[in-house]
């Protein structure tokens, strides 16, 4: 049998579907979904000869393991874990070749939380709205991974990949986000934009797809009552009632009834979505 | 907002919806390059993805929409049984009899503000000022799609089942959300929507 098609043997604690996402649709209240970390979606895809937006795996922190039904190129990259095949070692972050019928493992992330695995010809489940990327928040694109169901591939491109080895600088010991202050900081006291800028955060466990929440200082309003929803932006600093401000990842809500005190960077997203639970977070303002 | 985006906050929702419109307009007129999301809300309107944010923004304030809706489309007619949990004591806040404000409710000429909260899931608007009602004190676990519900001054209609903490005033068998149909949203921003009255048996659901 030569179909091109990958098995899932071990799901891991999360893995999805993702591309660069369903950007467009928010005014329907679709979230953009997406890899977390682009540059690595992007930077596996490039390894085994793919378009930067074919649709790759996301794993999070413990990986996963899976049985391509024909020999196929696969790059793994991300968050640094040990790769397998029928138990040899292989390379991380680099294009390798795996057999028809070998037991491909990803494994934990040994720095970082997502790795980001990459076949030739990406992932060919169906496309919603232009994607294949798993929306956790609204439950679009394809169920995350369980043991047992199979992930059709497309055709491989006929030429290699375009970078063998590329450097892969690994998540930092301290998460520092660039921010723009603003819409809606002067929903809060002086006090509290002092601190977010000058204290502490740390990444709570309670981060998902959707949000990176953080632990640390709650940032005090100066003036109560409900904000009228409005449209959120990927990187946008929402603070709850509980003062603890939590930084919007791609499978965010569009419209939102908190204020957002600040925007992150989109560049420094990517970062933020490698930081293990308990990673110290600086938020720094930039023009 | 951030490096990409400009958020215009309007007086009131109709100069926003005004300003969705003429955003609409120019886009269709091809006159709005390098805007990759235009999302309306309650008071304001986000754009996302702008290539250029700071020539955008020194442009708007230049603008003088007119007033108006985003779109003059047919009326989409959402059929729906009068039947859910909470149509009694929204119509004791109204100071009117459940068949009173069945009646009220689907009297009215709706238009959807903007979406939200889910996929397909609009904010619809509509009834008078009166007749707005406060979200229940405790949120339900699941309300069951197809749910027609009521908070502050919106109506709108659960796509699929979700926690929510609306007032449920009764069901339809419309499909709000189908990524399998073109367009996939049943109410997008500037839709005019009325409920029409339908049998409460027979529809076996």
């Amino acid at each position: 049998m030569n179909d091109r098609a990958v098995a899932v043997v071990g799901a891991g604690a999360l893995t999805t579907v993702q591309d660069l996402g369903r950007p467009g649709f928010a005014h329907l209240g679709v979230p953009r979904s997406g890899a977390l970390d682009p540059a690595a979606a992007r930077l596996v895809n490039r390894l085994v000869g793919n378009a930067e937006d074919a649709a790759v795996l996301e794993t999070t922190v413990t990986g996963c393991a899976l049985r391509p039904r024909s020999a196929v190129t696969v790059a793994v990259g991300g968050a640094p874990c040990p790769v397998r095949a029928d138990g040899r070692p292989l390379p991380w972050g680099t294009a390798v070749r795996v057999p028809a019928g070998a037991l491909l493992e990803v494994g934990p992330a040994v720095r970082g939380l997502r790795s980001y695995v990459a076949f030739g010809g990406g992932i060919a489940v169906e496309p919603v709205l232009g994607s294949r990327s798993t929306d956790l928040l609204s439950g679009l694109g394809p169920a995350p991974l369980a043991e047992g169901a199979v992930l059709p591939l497309g055709a491989a491109a006929a030429v290699r990949g375009s970078v063998d080895a590329p450097p892969w600088p690994g998540p930092p010991d301290e998460l520092v986000l660039r921010v723009r202050l603003g819409p809606r900081d002067d929903w809060f006291t002086s006090a509290a934009r002092e601190a977010l800028t000058t204290r502490a955060y740390l990444v709570s466990s309670a981060s998902n797809r959707i949000g990176l929440r953080l632990d640390g200082p709650a940032l005090e309003r100066a003036r109560p009552g409900e904000l009228p929803s409005e449209g959120m932006v990927l990187g946008a600093v929402q603070v709850p009632p509980d003062g603890r401000p939590v930084v919007f990842l791609a499978d965010h809500p569009t419209t939102g009834g908190y204020p957002v005190v600040a925007v992150v960077r989109e560049a420094d997203l990517g970062a933020a979505a490698q930081a293990v639970p308990g990673t110290r977070v600086r938020f720094v303002t930039s023009r | 907002m951030g490096e990409h985006a400009l958020l215009v906050e309007l007086a009131d929702a109709g100069a926003a919806e005004a300003l969705h419109a003429e955003l609409l307009r120019r886009r269709a007129a091809g006159a709005l390059p390098g805007v990759r999301e235009i999302v309306p809300a309650a008071r304001t309107v986000l754009l996302d993805g702008v290539a250029e944010p700071a020539r955008l923004a020194a442009e708007l304030p230049g603008w003088e929409p007119r007033p108006g809706h985003a779109r003059v489309g047919e009326v989409v007619e959402v059929p729906v049984r009068y039947d859910g949990p909470d149509l009694a004591e929204v119509a004791a806040r109204w100071g009117v009899s459940p068949r009173e404000a069945v009646r009220i409710h689907s009297s009215a000429e709706f238009r959807v503000a903007f979406c939200g909260f889910a996929p397909g899931f609009g904010y619809l608007t509509g009834l008078g000022a009166r007749y707005e009602v406060p979200r229940r004190a405790t949120p339900r676990t699941a309300v069951p799609a197809g749910s027609v519900a009521l908070a502050g001054p919106y109506t709108g209609v659960y796509p699929r089942s979700s926690p929510g903490g609306w007032q449920l005033i009764g069901t339809t068998d419309a499909v709000l959300w189908d990524t399998g149909r073109e367009p996939a949203a049943l109410l997008s921003p500037g839709t005019r929507v009325r409920f029409v009255p339908a049998p409460r048996t027979g529809a076996g659901r």
